[in-house]
């Protein structure tokens, strides 16, 4: 599904992913790990097309596409997602308002016929009631006055509208308390499927308490320096990142 | 991500202006200049009674000892009002087997404004009074609104048909003498809409009038009256728009409301006149007096605009809250864009006790233009118990283009409360980003944000035109935002 080759990004002429090499196929959760700095939001920006960044070498497919080449919504529209790290506040546009113009812009590109009304509410309650989103936070402006955690379960909410083929969850564990990250990860879990796959970017093993990943990887310094099944997570929550950093010298 | 901006700031082009075409009809037209002859030919061509006539060479001669106001935040450059055509009537060719009937070429014309004459072709509910350039071409439902004692129709016809009416509230709002374009509007007015409710009728329909700038070098100088009699309730909206053309074209209207007891007039503009090209090239000037006036106890006005258009705009559609436990309400989106001008905002005289005042004002400035909101609220003495709410917001798109608040306030009794909150905020690129992740195109994103933005302002409108005036705001900003 989505294959990166040799990877190099800068910003400001400082390189921040010095050769990324990374293969997930569809009905696979990997988790990216790794400290502060480390280049893991860099990477998860890169692939949604922000344009920050500067790509000096390497390539992306997805589902056998040159996936750089693309904008932002020809990416949302092949099935991409990003959970945002830090989700932005829309003020005035209502939550279903966002999300019909989202999934009709989708569905237009597509070249398929717009939801209809009761089509999209119907999909709305389906969805609140499988990430256990309450209608109170659907019912106002986008992540306007959201708490850190609500904002969170409101992407979690939006990536199970969408139905992405391929879900990128920045950081989405940050800052959230045990009762909200358990939804996340209920939400995760209960999206996941044999067809769509999942790339998990956190900084703590905590989550993967409650999401279990088939793959991790650790980066670091703008390098994937282990990769590894799940026990990888459990040995760099016991030794921390100290203990990658001595290996990388070595 | 400068370039981006500028790239994309190249590709609005005077194009997107929809209502930029211009009707090939013969147009009975006086010379340019202006004099008394000037003002008794426009006076004798409608017909008009001693006493308009009158009423315009004292207008006349008092805008002569007047300047134009230079006290708004606008570069308005030297306009010569020698140089203008005040009367144009388009003529209609055809043969017309009666009064009611409008040239096929002027029907046209409306068609493809989106505005059809025909009343079983109207949207249901709204009577239109049409106005190209100097005239009122035809206005629908007269009848009908007739049979409820209502008066709808052009004001030329009113001064003709119903001149006690006119005589006693025309210029009770604003007189000829309260400011430059005021006086010069009195003077050469050219047709409008007049509007009577009588004593304790609810209109069952929108009232409309949609006015035209057709002519070259002409200047529209219309007039609209309303007088709601007590208990009688109206909700009126105006629309324009006019020809894409390099040189600017003068528009100096008068909006008059009466509202007595417990009358409530809801007044609502889309303003699309011709902007200008993106080079600021073009466009209309657009110099109007609304003012209206809670006369009677109980009595409410309520002004909601949505200005798009004009190359320079100069506008504050007031209210003077003079009976007791009245009420005033001004709801504004003013959009500019590439090179406009806009200095609106609203007056609010609170003279009644328990008058009440809410002010939304939301300002939207791209390109390179500059947007300034300009308020006053105003106590009187004995205006105890005085409320007013204001709320002045301000969105920049892109760096280049200004966005400016002047809110006065000069309260005389201290049991008045008068707020006063502000912000701006600028469309963020992360805003963009995220609306594009989630498959919106930035076009859509603009229109999504800015349409939530204005949203306070956009419910005031009668339902079919709030959608309307939303693809309007996201035209008028296409590709605004880098």
């Amino acid at each position: 599904m989505l294959l990166i080759k040799d990877l190099r990004v800068s910003i400001d002429g400082e390189e921040i992913l010095k050769g990324i090499n990374l293969e997930v196929k569809a009905g696979e959760l990997h988790a990216i790990m790794g400290p502060n700095g480390s280049g893991k939001s860099t990477l998860a920006a890169v692939l949604a097309g922000r344009e920050l960044y500067e790509i000096t070498s390497g390539k992306v497919l997805f589902k056998g596409e040159d996936l750089l080449e693309k904008s932002p919504e020809e990416r949302a529209k092949d099935g991409l997602f990003l959970g945002f790290q830090y989700p932005i506040e829309i003020p005035g546009v209502s939550m279903v308002n966002f999300m019909k113009t989202a999934i009709n812009s989708i569905r237009k590109n597509r070249g398929e016929e717009p939801l209809s009304a009761s089509e999209f509410l119907k999909k709305m309650r389906e969805k609140k009631d499988l990430v256990e989103i309450s209608s109170s936070l659907t019912n106002r402006s986008v992540n306007e006055g959201f708490s850190g955690g609500e904002k969170k379960k409101n992407e979690i909410f939006q990536m199970a509208m969408l139905e992405p083929e391929l879900a990128i969850l920045d950081e989405t564990d940050s800052g959230l308390d045990i009762d909200a990250l358990r939804i996340v990860a209920r939400g995760v879990n209960n999206l996941k499927s044999p067809l769509n796959a999942t790339i998990v970017i956190t900084h703590y093993q905590r989550l993967l308490e409650y999401i279990v990943p088939d793959f991790v990887h650790v980066l670091y310094n703008g390098r994937f320096v282990k990769s590894g099944g799940k026990e990888l997570a459990l040995l760099l929550e016991e030794k921390g990142y100290e203990w990658i950093n001595a290996e990388e010298v070595n | 991500m400068q370039n981006e901006q500028d790239h994309i700031l190249n590709e609005v082009t005077s194009g997107e202006y929809k209502f930029g075409f211009y009707t090939d009809i013969e147009q009975d037209s006086i010379g340019r200049g202006l004099d008394e002859d000037v003002i008794r030919t426009i006076s004798a061509k409608k017909n008009e009674p001693e006493f308009m006539l009158e009423f315009r060479l004292k207008a006349y001669r008092h805008w002569l000892t007047m300047k134009m106001p230079e006290w708004a935040h606008l570069d308005i450059p030297v306009i010569d009002y020698q140089d203008q055509i005040y009367y144009s009537a388009p003529v209609q060719k055809a043969k017309l087997n009666s009064l009611d009937e409008v040239d096929p070429e002027l029907i046209e014309t409306f068609n493809k404004l989106g505005i059809p004459l025909e009343e079983q072709k109207l949207l249901s509910g709204v009577a239109v009074d049409a106005v190209m350039d100097s005239i009122s071409v035809k206005t629908t439902f007269k009848e009908t609104l007739a049979e409820l004692g209502i008066i709808f129709c052009s004001f030329s016809e009113a001064v003709r048909e119903h001149p006690d009416l006119v005589r006693q509230y025309m210029g009770s709002v604003v007189p000829y003498t309260d400011n430059f374009f005021a006086a010069l509007n009195s003077a050469v007015f050219s047709d409008g809409s007049f509007c009577y409710i009588p004593k304790g009728v609810r209109c069952p329909m929108e009232l409309s009038t949609y006015f035209r700038i057709n002519a070259a070098n002409t200047g529209q100088f219309e007039r609209t009256l309303i007088v709601a009699e007590d208990k009688s309730y109206v909700s009126y909206l105006e629309g324009c728009t006019a020809p894409m053309r390099d040189e600017n074209q003068l528009h100096a209207a008068i909006v008059e409301i009466v509202a007595l007891g417990s009358a409530e007039v809801k007044y609502a503009t889309v303003q699309n006149w011709y902007p200008g090209n993106k080079e600021g090239k073009g466009g209309i000037y657009n110099f109007v007096t609304k003012r209206g006036i809670c006369k009677g106890d109980n009595s409410k006005i309520s002004w909601t605009q949505i200005e798009t258009g004009s190359a320079i705009t100069w506008k504050y559609p007031s209210v003077i809250l003079r009976g007791h436990n009245t009420t005033g309400e001004f709801y504004s989106v003013a959009v500019t864009n590439n090179r406009q001008q806009a200095d609106t905002g609203t007056k609010m005289i609170h003279i009644g006790k328990n008058s009440k005042s809410i002010i939304i004002s939301k300002g939207i400035s791209a390109g390179l233009s500059n947007n300034s909101y300009r308020g006053l609220v105003k106590v009187l003495r004995g205006a105890e118990n005085a409320r007013n709410f204001s709320q002045c917001d301000s969105l920049l798109l892109g760096d280049k283009c200004g966005a400016h608040t002047f809110p006065y306030i000069e309260s005389a009794n201290h049991s008045a409360v008068i707020e006063h909150e502000a912000t701006t905020s600028k469309i963020g690129e992360d805003q963009i980003f995220y609306c594009n992740q989630r498959g919106i195109s930035t076009e859509d994103a603009i229109g999504l944000i800015v349409n939530g933005y204005a949203k306070e302002v956009l419910n005031k409108l009668p339902m079919e035109f709030a959608v309307e005036a939303q693809k309007l705001l996201q035209i008028s900003l296409e590709g605004s935002v880098g």
